[in-house]
């Protein structure tokens, strides 16, 4: 059987992000009512992971670490198919940066045992940073691909993936356990079913915190992290205020059409 | 010099034995940070007859250059491309090491950070030096800029995109030293570059647009970003999208502007759909004439162009579209 490892994040709705501001007084975040979501490019990797679960005999844990809302995305993860969810939620864990996460990551792996996959999103909507994947391989010791968009091979133990590379892609041959990141190139994401949501009622998600993961706490979250944020300026430097045009729809058209040609567009 | 002198370190990357522009970027960038530091700008070059390269690092800034080159190092190779690094990294100690955010740097960056166990940032749009000599590493966020430290490991890393830093002039008196680097052998060769195939991009290329049409959530769909897609085409602009428009799968992941996708200058931009996020705003030089359009008359898109229209784009792209063609039959 294969065991795959899903890692999943979960961020403010990408969509609604631009009403996510920071405090310019307490520098926190004000995210308003923006609601947590699965990372978009981590919903492909989730894909992945079902569509290996459909051709062999697989068993797949979805894991995140985050705050004890993100169960709800684990939950979500289980309605598509996973088998297991773990969620580290700790407080110890917060304010981790890449290295940290990766680092509190691969320590939940090495608890799961048995991995012949991992897969992760490429990058995160909110963080925008692509280093979870490749540094949870290195921690774990293991080879990594990242922006892999198509699985070649994997009927063996040495699969063959395409990457992406800038106008094209490299053909890599890896040997498991391994890791990958994923594009959303890879495939396209199935939706929640009903029978999904009343199956994963049945199934667990398992909570774990800095005990159970058996880290010290200098290891981990704030702490643990090299990188930290020393300076914030949320002062704009916008030195254009839009002239909003206005009038009819046909109106608009005509003077953006006018300004195009001014502007030596047309 | 000893492991004290704690040199400015940039990864250069070669394509087919081209230098790429980014890693000259940074070398110059390397330049004035390591001038300020009293230290010296070194460089890694890995490849296959990439002798010639070295002389154009040197010229762009570089005061030494370890050089790899050899046929196992043609293409990036994962383990032996971070197996390099590391042993230099961990012999001669950097300051500072930076990468081009290029697809390959932006895999090798995260692989030699977690060896070094040392932190990296990901796709700054400015580095400076702080009062205490410490990299500061800017980054747009959430309507702000911040800046992220390592304050106590090294070395400090960053990753950049092409076009953040202005290519230096070459000055080809500079003179420097070149250091033939052993190539390690004993690997656990888990994972091999097979090969690597590049095609012609089609289409106008957007670094060197002079109008791009930008597309973002706003489209709603497929077809809406559709009609986004004419416009460009319309105008011979080239397209651009934001992050989520390539989440949602309307387009593909090159024509990203922004932070972590393209850095541009048009000479006019037209923002279709677009928030006015951080991320992708700070993607666009300072282009002469910003446009966008958008149906929600409090976006903060509107506080970063010169005209506005307030409008459904979904209604409003075919309309213009139609004008734009009434005039173009006009005029020609």
């Amino acid at each position: 059987m294969l065991n795959l490892v899903v890692c999943v994040k979960a961020v403010p709705d990408p969509k609604e992000a631009c009403h996510i501001n920071i405090d310019p007084v307490t520098k926190t975040l004000l995210r308003c009512d923006v609601p947590l979501v699965v990372n978009p490019l981590d919903k492909h990797a989730m894909e992945a992971a079902l569509q290996l679960k459909e051709q062999l005999d697989a068993h797949i844990t979805v894991l995140s670490m985050g705050p004890p809302e993100a169960g709800n995305i684990v939950k979500e993860c289980l309605a598509l198919g996973a088998d297991h969810g773990i969620l580290l939620s700790d407080p110890a864990f917060g304010g981790a940066d890449a290295f940290a996460t990766a680092f509190t990551l691969a320590k939940a792996i090495e608890k799961i045992g048995a991995y012949d996959v991992i897969f992760c999103g490429m990058a995160s909507s909110d963080g925008s940073t692509e280093w979870v994947g490749p540094e949870l391989a290195t921690f774990l010791d293991l080879p990594v691909v990242t922006m892999v968009k198509e699985i070649v091979e994997c009927e063996e133990r040495w699969w063959k993936v395409k990457a992406s590379v800038e106008n094209g892609y490299r053909l890599m041959q890896v040997q498991l356990p391994a890791v990958f990141t994923v594009t959303r190139e890879l495939n396209k994401p199935r939706t929640l079913s009903f029978s999904g949501i009343i199956k994963a009622r049945k199934k667990d998600v398992t909570q774990l915190g800095i005990e159970e993961l058996g880290v010290t706490l200098e290891s981990v979250g704030l702490k643990g992290s090299p990188t930290i944020v020393s300076k914030l300026n949320t002062q704009k430097e916008n030195k254009r205020q839009a002239e909003i045009i206005s009038g009819t729809r046909d109106e608009k058209a005509e003077i953006l059409v006018q300004k195009l040609v001014d502007a030596g567009v047309l | 010099m000893g492991i004290d002198h704690r040199a400015v370190w940039v990864i250069a990357e070669q394509i087919d034995c081209h230098l790429q522009s980014v890693s000259l970027q940074l070398i110059g960038q390397a330049r004035k940070l390591a001038d300020q530091l009293e230290t010296t700008v070194e460089a890694i070059l890995l490849g296959d007859n990439i002798e010639q390269q070295v002389r154009r690092l040197i010229a762009a800034g570089a005061d030494k250059v370890y050089l790899g080159n050899a046929p196992e190092l043609e293409v990036y190779q994962p383990e032996l491309y971070t197996e390099i690094v590391i042993n230099l990294a961990r012999e001669h100690q950097p300051e500072i090491i930076l990468i081009g955010s290029t697809d390959v740097g932006r895999e090798l960056a995260p692989l030699v950070a977690a060896r070094l166990k040392t932190g990296l940032t990901a796709h700054c749009i400015d580095l400076v030096l702080d009062k205490d000599s410490i990299l500061e590493q800017r980054i747009p966020a959430y309507g702000g800029l911040l800046s992220i430290v390592c304050p106590e490991k090294r070395p400090q890393m960053a990753t950049v995109t092409k076009g953040v830093f202005p290519t230096p002039e070459p000055d080809d008196s500079r003179s420097g030293v070149t250091i033939m680097i052993d190539i390690p052998t004993d690997l656990p060769g888990r994972i091999h570059t097979l090969e690597i195939i590049r095609e012609e991009p089609k289409g106008v290329p957007l670094e060197t647009a002079s109008t791009i049409v930008a597309g973002g959530a706003g489209a709603g769909d497929k077809e809406g970003w559709n009609e986004i897609s004419e416009l460009a085409e319309t105008l011979n602009a080239a397209l651009g999208s934001t992050r989520p428009a390539v989440d949602e799968g309307w387009t593909e992941l090159e024509t990203m502007i922004g932070q972590s996708g393209k850095m541009v200058r048009p000479e006019v931009y037209i923002g279709v759909g677009v928030s006015g996020e951080q991320q992708h705003m700070v993607g666009i030089g300072d282009a002469r004439v910003m446009i966008a359009i958008n149906n929600d008359a409090k976006s903060p898109i509107f506080e970063q162009v010169d005209y506005g229209i307030v409008d459904d784009c979904r209604e409003f792209m075919p309309v213009l579209i139609q004008k734009i063609k009434e005039y173009q039959k006009i005029s020609s």
